[in-house]
């Protein structure tokens, strides 16, 4: 029924939309979205947050983009296998909620925002302060989980778990992709080597996650929903939390087809489709296009340019920092707690670098050291 | 009609040894409902407004244990019904569709994991956005971040198990990472400096994607490590650390608010 609904629709309206997927399978390729759609949202998302978390305001905001996410499964197949593909059903579930809970949060920040500006109590803040456990809390976890578990039974009764064909350790199928939750990680692998995006960087997103308690020591904002009074720490982690993690699953997942090659929302997954592979290593756009010389044999004195960037950016970078931009909040948090932000902060600043190095320069390594693999 | 009968069983010894006492419809006995109750024992008596609003915590800390919870039972259930011997595997799958009675068992136990990953990831969001892992609850977020890593092995772990082209392939580009750690991983950096006397320690057969899948690719030997990984050691992990979790979040002074 749903199903003959949509493609009934998909006949009236496919005809006469073309332009419009050619248009938003071009603008969606990432050194496109990425700067000029998603970084400028994440902008707005911050700085204009008294104004879309108003109640019409985002209401409006959801249904675009209901709109434009459910309506783009009438007008395309290839779109629409993505988006009910199974496994892939529970993304859409991750993106309403991020959104609506995104609402949720920033709008109490706004309300709180303007209350503490005007001196009035939190929200948060009551007068007849303790209530009983039994029955108001008791009662609403009873509630909670009635739904809870009415949306997952109704949810299993729709949608049957995925089984393909049985394991063929000599056939793995084109691409091969883990989990969903996991594809912020294989979509790094564009960009880094397995040991960084499978090792390093997830182990740094631990130990940056155990360690933010110990380094924030903004003592405001401790119980109830703000921005104004946390800015830096809310935009770092956000920024790591919607770029770099929820965003690139998208990537990874819709958008990343045969051989891991990028494809537009509608276009067709075609596996014989050829990229051509024109990267190129900081040794090889240093010793030859800079300075017209054959590579080096000593592959230390090769990569020379590449270690001292990493030196610098990993070493020297936090050092600077400390001493000019960040100084005062040096001063404030001592020279431990600083250097531990500050690391976390330039590693995880290196995705975004290497990103825009790769979209202008189609730079594939700033260190290239097959002889210890070690590419960086 | 009922409400006699009600009191009648209400007044009944058996009632009485279970629930000593009477109904929580005034301050005493409703304090006594949520001392008395090995489980409700988990809150305090009493908690401050702000805290247990919807609109506070999302109820998403709650949503996940529910879901934790929700996947130990679907997940026995399915334990009744599935060996983990590459032969069986895949046919045990299948058969739990056409052959068990309510053939739910695996949409709930697969899509509960999915939604426990969002909850956590949720959960996690609200507790940053209200500041919450501040003093005095630093440790508590770290218990929560464990909990985090664990939740997503649980799911990485039983992606496995259906023995499926889906399974074995996104569990081998998982552990093709590991074949990339630094020092401990046979392609990784920096692993031929760990031999003696020209010895390499590291090799296919000793590196850090063979401690994971028992094996040098997954095979055999990883569905039955997976299995016991999916099935006691993490979720016996997952247990301990979220007891430890709602034990910290009472000795911290309750869900937070305003200082
Ligand atoms: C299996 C996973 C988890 C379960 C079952 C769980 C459960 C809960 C519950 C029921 C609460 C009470 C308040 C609420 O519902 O928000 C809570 C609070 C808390 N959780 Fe978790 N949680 C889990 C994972 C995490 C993670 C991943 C983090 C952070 C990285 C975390 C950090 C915290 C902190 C700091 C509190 C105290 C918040 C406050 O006092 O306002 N938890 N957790």
């Amino acid at each position: 029924m749903l199903s003959s609904m949509i493609t009934l629709a998909a006949a009236a309206g496919s005809s006469n939309l073309e332009w419009f997927k050619e248009l938003v399978n071009r603008f969606s390729v990432p050194e496109i979205s990425l700067p000029l759609f998603f970084l400028p949202l994440f902008v707005l998302l911050l700085v204009a947050y008294k104004v879309w978390t108003r109640p019409l305001f985002a209401g409006t905001l959801l249904v675009l983009f209901c709109v434009f996410y459910f309506g783009s499964m009438a007008i395309d197949e290839n779109y629409r296998a993505i988006v009910m593909k199974p496994d892939n059903v529970p993304i859409t579930m991750m993106l309403l909620g991020v959104g609506f809970c995104l609402w949720w949060g920033f709008r109490q920040a706004a309300i709180n925002d303007e209350r503490i500006k005007a001196g009035q109590p939190l929200i948060e803040e009551d007068k007849d302060d303790k209530v009983l456990v039994w029955p108001d809390l008791v009662y609403t976890e009873l509630i909670c989980m009635v739904i809870a578990a009415t949306v997952l039974i109704v949810w299993s009764v729709l949608l049957p778990a995925p089984l393909e064909s049985p394991a063929n350790p000599a056939g793995p199928p084109n691409p091969s992709k883990a989990p969903w939750y996991f594809l912020g990680l294989q979509e790094m692998l564009v960009y880094f080597d397995p040991w960084m995006a499978g090792v390093v960087l997830p182990g740094m997103i631990i130990t940056g996650l155990i360690a933010m308690p110990y380094i924030d020591t903004n003592p405001k904002g401790n119980g109830y929903y703000t921005f104004a009074q946390r800015k830096f720490a809310i935009t770092v982690w956000l920024f790591g939390f919607l770029i770099l993690w929820v965003v690139l699953i998208v990537f990874g997942t819709f958008l990343r087809g045969p051989n891991w090659n990028f494809f537009g929302p509608f276009q067709y997954w075609d596996a014989h489709l050829q990229v051509p592979l024109t990267n190129v290593n900081l040794s090889e756009l240093f010793w030859g296009d800079l300075l017209d010389r054959p590579l080096p044999a000593n592959p230390y004195v090769r990569e020379i340019v590449g270690i001292v960037f990493v030196f610098l950016w990993i070493c020297v970078l936090p050092y600077a920092l400390a001493r000019t931009v960040m100084r005062k909040m040096y001063e404030q948090l001592g020279s431990v707690r600083f250097y531990v932000m500050a690391i976390h902060l330039v590693v995880m600043a290196m995705l975004p670098l290497k990103m825009v190095l790769r979209w202008t320069m189609h730079l594939k390594y700033f260190v290239n050291l097959p002889e210890i693999n070690l590419n960086l | 009609m009922i409400s006699p009968l009600l009191n009648y069983i209400r007044s009944t010894q058996v009632w009485n040894s279970i629930f000593r006492h009477g109904i929580p419809r005034d301050r005493r006995t409703r304090v006594m409902a949520v001392m008395s109750n090995v489980f409700l024992h988990l809150h305090p008596v009493a908690v401050r407004k702000s805290g247990i609003r919807l609109s506070f915590t999302w109820c998403m800390g709650g949503l996940t244990f529910f879901l934790f919870l929700a996947e130990a039972i679907s997940g026995v259930l399915l334990m009744f019904y599935y060996r983990p011997v590459v032969e069986y595997a895949y046919a045990d799958i299948q058969a739990l569709r056409s052959y068990v009675t309510l053939g739910l068992l695996r949409e709930i136990h697969r899509w509960g994991a999915h939604a426990m990953i969002i909850a956590i990831w949720l959960h996690m969001m609200r507790v940053f956005l209200t500041g919450s892992y501040k003093p005095p609850r630093e440790f508590n977020w770290g218990v929560g971040v464990i909990l985090l890593v664990i939740t997503m092995l649980l799911s990485f772990t039983g992606y496995l198990l259906p023995w499926d082209q889906l399974a074995i392939w996104a569990i081998t580009v998982g552990s093709n990472m590991g074949k990339a750690t630094p020092f401990l991983g046979t392609g990784g950096p920096l692993s031929d400096m760990l031999a003696i006397g020209g010895v390499p320690l590291v090799t296919a057969r000793s590196d850090a994607a063979y401690l994971l899948l028992a094996n040098t690719s997954v095979g055999e030997n990883t569905l039955m490590r997976f299995y016991v990984l999916h099935c006691i050691a993490l979720p016996l992990a997952a247990a301990t650390l979220i007891a430890v979790h709602f034990w910290r979040i009472r000795k911290d002074g309750g869900i937070s608010g305003p200082l």
